[in-house]
């Protein structure tokens, strides 16, 4: 996030985009709730009547795939109707006359045929948006998993640059981050192209720092594969060798069918994890870890401030933290780690990675610090791009509009969006382990539409067949008012039903997320 | 004296801002003035009568928690009518139900009777789950309330058990309304109110529904706020007292918000999480159905506790050794047979920030690749 998560409630106005977050940052969509409560502006964006809508003056319900036209289209408003942040523009941004010329044929009335929203709701959304002194932004997976998830996040980013809604309080464009660790694992250099804090794998004087501090010579300066590549690169034999770490693609994976054969194809696979998941099934050494309760470490939360995480019981059996495992295999293949404790890895990944520099454990014992701190007298940064962007000044994006992949037609007529529930957690493999959270939400279902359950002649409940080109799951029908005609949902945290037979291993291009936002379906009944 | 913003409190003088209560200047200043229903940063609802002070000159007491501060004004908060009224209002409190703590000072014929009683309507023979975590006991015990020869209450409404996490027990309900401010004023779920049942007033889910069957999200908010035991967790309804509990500050494992949280454990087990510090980020002490009540897996016995092996098509238990032997020498095997870039690591969004660390230093430094990622894309 730019900003924290304390801020949202200092907004005028919120746009809440692709973040079902009631259910996926329950906490976090309390903030938001305060706010609307107390009169800030909230609107929702989503192609689904999410429990948020409740809370919110507007729902703008969009096509599943359509966001860069609608977002470019209430662009277009505010600059027609001259509410844009001239000042900011001039002084902190570059290439706006280029982009205007895009904006230019987003006309609200274009644009409602692409996203099928009232040409009127988009005027007002643009008025509420720009006439406001402080207005963020928030989204989610709704924004990032399409073939055009960059795309779509440059847009947002273009939206708040044009209404000077960057670098203050109340203001920001702000990813919210699903899993509770993944802004850490970024930070931390878990990405094939880039070391800790985001230096270049490419840049020589990264690699001469991390050559000296760990003594070693020759590091790689190839940019790395993506997950989603090394799949396809371990289906065609090119990766001989996985060793993944508390993951479960074999539920979590887009087109599971193919991933499953990915990694049969494997050598080699090591699986690391506190439970014997779908994906450790499958492996040929699978190693025990602790889980959070059993060991010392530090997260980093979606607000990029590091927090202290404390062991407070005893790990079972002869399981081993994470780092200890991995210090082992590095030393017996001749590369020596040997660390005192967890704080002894802090210390030295602070040494090398700037933003984090100023951090140390003694600092965050109480309260966490958010990065970029540069020094040990810093007190973090709460709020990014106050001053300046990363490169200095933004630049405004012109981005086009371009239709999801695959669209629903004759033989597979239903759009088909996947996503989380409030009582599960990615692939299950924790919160299935709790009774009362699976009497809560027992099994995978399919939300459709009273209209389309009609259609099918299906009544509530009743079980049915879900198809795309890919695969096929079975589950019951759940009719209700949260979905929109010709729009069904699935939550793909149930291997049995897994919601990732069915969805599309499409890419975007940059950020090689798949898009489990959008595929086409056909339902049958099994009755 | 005569200044405009300062009051006097047990005669020391304080100064204080437009819109604060009396309640919120002794808070500042460490002024304990009891409150069973007064919740930080909602606003304040007065139903408890706790709160009283006296304020010289003025026949009766007032509400610290809504009574604005106002200039000159001299604030008594133990005094003796304050203390009278106090008692009062707790003995009244505590003949209202199932408060079977032993706090009410009963003859032994009393007592069997009255918790024959409990003992039916908790299915238990325990004494109240909070016993010694109960600010209503606590008050009782401050000011030596004693309700000897009272009658018991009977309550119309049975304990309400049908959800696998929160028991509401109405017996022990004393009206004060923080359950209501938690969930409509902090978490905004508004799945209860204050309602009517049968010419009572009665905290009611939706309309007069089970939790289970109303907006409740389960996020334990209510419970959390509850001053005594008529909102608690199932797991605490039958474990041991929390004197004998280990606690640990920690950082939630769930989703990226990162809530603050508070672990106790008991027997190296986790037996119940609550929200950190009110004024504590990012969180102020919520939290979610998944932090607070989905702890299960860290005890659970599908656990991993050994490594395991591939042999012969099957998975077999193996010392660390053998495991570390197997995968140092393939993985090296590999990397000299077909190059560093055959091989691939997937860390993780749900390790540490140290172990991430760890884990790209051996892909880049050891296996010689950069092609290391995690799953967050999915
Ligand atoms: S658990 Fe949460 S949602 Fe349910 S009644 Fe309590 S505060 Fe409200
Ligand atoms: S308690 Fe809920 S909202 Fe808070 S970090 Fe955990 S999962 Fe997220």
């Amino acid at each position: 996030m730019t900003n924290t998560i304390a801020d949202v409630e200092q907004a005028d106005t919120i746009i809440v985009i692709g973040s079902n977050t009631t259910e996926n940052h329950p906490v976090l969509s309390s903030f938001v709730k305060r706010a609307a409560l107390k009169g800030t502006t909230l609107i929702v964006i989503d192609p689904r009547k999410i429990t948020l809508t409740k809370h919110a003056n507007k729902w703008l319900r969009q096509e599943p795939g359509s966001d860069i036209a609608l977002i470019n289209a209430i662009m277009h408003v505010i600059i027609k109707e001259d509410l844009h942040d001239k000042d900011f523009i001039a002084d902190r941004t570059e290439n706006f006359k280029e982009f205007c010329k895009t904006i230019e044929k987003y006309t609200p009335e274009y644009a409602s045929k692409i996203a099928k929203i009232k040409v009127e709701d988009i005027i007002e959304t643009a008025r509420l948006y720009a006439k406001a002194e402080k207005g963020a932004i928030l989204y989610c997976m709704g924004i990032t998993q399409h073939t055009t998830g960059t795309d779509n996040v440059k847009s947002l980013a273009n939206l708040a640059m044009l209404c000077g809604n960057l670098g203050i309080e109340g203001g920001g464009v702000n990813p919210l981050r699903g899993q509770n660790n993944v802004q850490g694992a970024c930070d931390m250099g878990g990405l094939p192209n880039v070391f800790t804090a985001y230096q270049s794998v490419g840049d020589d004087n990264a690699r001469a720092t991390y050559e000296q501090n760990w003594n070693i010579t020759d590091l790689s300066f190839k940019p790395g594969i993506p997950v989603t590549e090394m799949i396809n690169m371990a289906a065609k034999g090119e990766i001989k060798s996985l060793y993944i770490i508390g993951e479960n693609p074999l539920v979590s994976d887009p087109d599971l069918n193919h991933a499953e054969k990915a990694f049969k194809n494997l050598d080699f696979l090591i699986v690391q994890d506190i439970f014997l998941t779908e994906t450790a099934q499958i492996a040929d050494v699978v190693l025990p870890a602790h889980c959070f309760a059993e060991k010392d470490g530090t997260f980093s939360n979606t607000e990029r401030r590091v927090q202290r995480v404390r062991k407070a019981v005893e790990a079972p059996g002869d399981s081993k933290a994470d780092w200890e495992i991995l210090c082992g295999i590095s030393s017996r293949m001749g590369y020596e780690m040997n660390y005192e404790n967890s704080e002894e890895i802090f210390t030295e990944l602070a040494q090398v990675t700037p933003s984090y520099k100023g951090i140390n454990w003694g600092r965050i014992e109480k309260i966490g610090i958010h990065w970029p701190c540069p020094d040990i007298n810093h007190p973090g940064t709460p709020i990014l791009h106050t001053k300046a962007f990363t490169r200095g000044k933004g630049l405004f994006h012109a981005i086009d509009h371009a239709p999801p992949k695959e669209m629903p037609d004759k033989e597979y007529p239903f759009i088909l969006t996947t996503g989380r529930l409030l009582y599960h957690y990615h692939t299950g493999t924790m919160t299935m382990k709790t009774e009362g959270l699976n009497t809560l939400a027992k099994e995978c279902f399919v939300e459709i539409s009273k209209n389309d359950a009609k259609k099918l002649k299906c009544k509530d409940g009743a079980k049915v067949n879900i198809a795309s080109r890919r695969g096929e799951i079975t589950a019951n029908l759940q009719v209700s008012s949260k979905a929109f005609d010709g729009t069904v949902f699935i939550p793909f945290h149930f291997s049995k039903a897994a919601a990732n037979r069915l969805t599309n291993a499409e890419l975007d291009p940059t950020a090689k997320i798949p898009e489990f936002k959008v595929c086409a379906v056909k339902i049958t009944s099994c009755e | 004296m005569g200044n405009t913003n300062s009051i006097t409190i047990n005669d020391n003088i304080f100064t204080f801002s437009s819109d604060d209560t009396i309640l919120n200047v002794a808070q500042r200043n460490n002024i304990d003035i009891p409150s069973l229903c007064h919740l930080k940063n909602t606003k304040p609802t007065g139903t408890c009568d706790i709160c009283v002070v006296e304020i010289q000159g003025s026949p009766d007491l007032v509400n610290a928690c809504a009574t604005q501060a106002s200039a000159g004004m001299k604030v008594y908060t133990e005094s003796l009518k304050v203390i009278n009224s106090r008692k009062n209002t707790i003995k009244s409190m505590l003949y209202s139900g199932n408060h079977n703590c032993a706090i009410r000072d009963f003859d032994a014929d009393d007592w069997t009777e009255f918790q024959l009683k409990v003992i039916k309507d908790d299915k238990t023979d325990d004494l109240c789950p909070v016993w010694g975590d109960c600010e209503l006991q606590n008050l009782a015990y401050k000011y030596q309330v004693s309700i000897k020869h009272e009658p018991l209450s009977e309550c119309k409404y049975d304990m309400e058990r049908v959800n696998p996490f929160i028991i509401r027990d109405f017996s022990r309900c004393i009206l004060c309304g923080r359950c209501v401010k938690a969930c409509r004023e902090i978490q905004v779920n508004n799945a209860i109110d204050f309602g009517y049942a049968d010419g009572d007033t009665k905290i009611i889910a939706g309309n007069d529904v089970a939790l289970k069957d109303s907006d409740c999200v389960f996020c334990g908010e209510c419970v959390q706020a509850c001053p005594v035991g008529a909102l608690v967790t199932e797991k605490t309804f039958t474990k041991q007292r929390y004197t004998t509990l280990g606690k640990v500050r920690t950082t939630c494992s769930y989703c990226g918000v990162g809530c603050q949280m508070d672990v106790f454990t008991q027997n190296n087990k986790i037996v119940e999480i609550k929200g950190a510090d009110d004024e504590l980020a990012p969180n102020n002490s919520s939290l979610c159905v998944k932090g607070r009540f989905g702890f299960d897996f860290v005890a659970s016995p599908e656990r991993l506790t050994t490594p395991l092996i591939r042999k012969n098509g099957t998975l077999k238990e193996a010392t660390w050794d053998e495991a570390i032997e197997l995968v140092a020498s393939k993985l090296t095997s590999i990397k000299n047979e077909f190059g560093s870039d055959s091989l691939g690591v997937l860390t993780s969004a749900r390790i540490t920030n140290e172990e991430n660390y760890i884990a790209q230093k051996f892909t880049r430094a050891v296996l010689k690749t950069n092609n290391i990622d995690h799953c967050a894309r999915l």
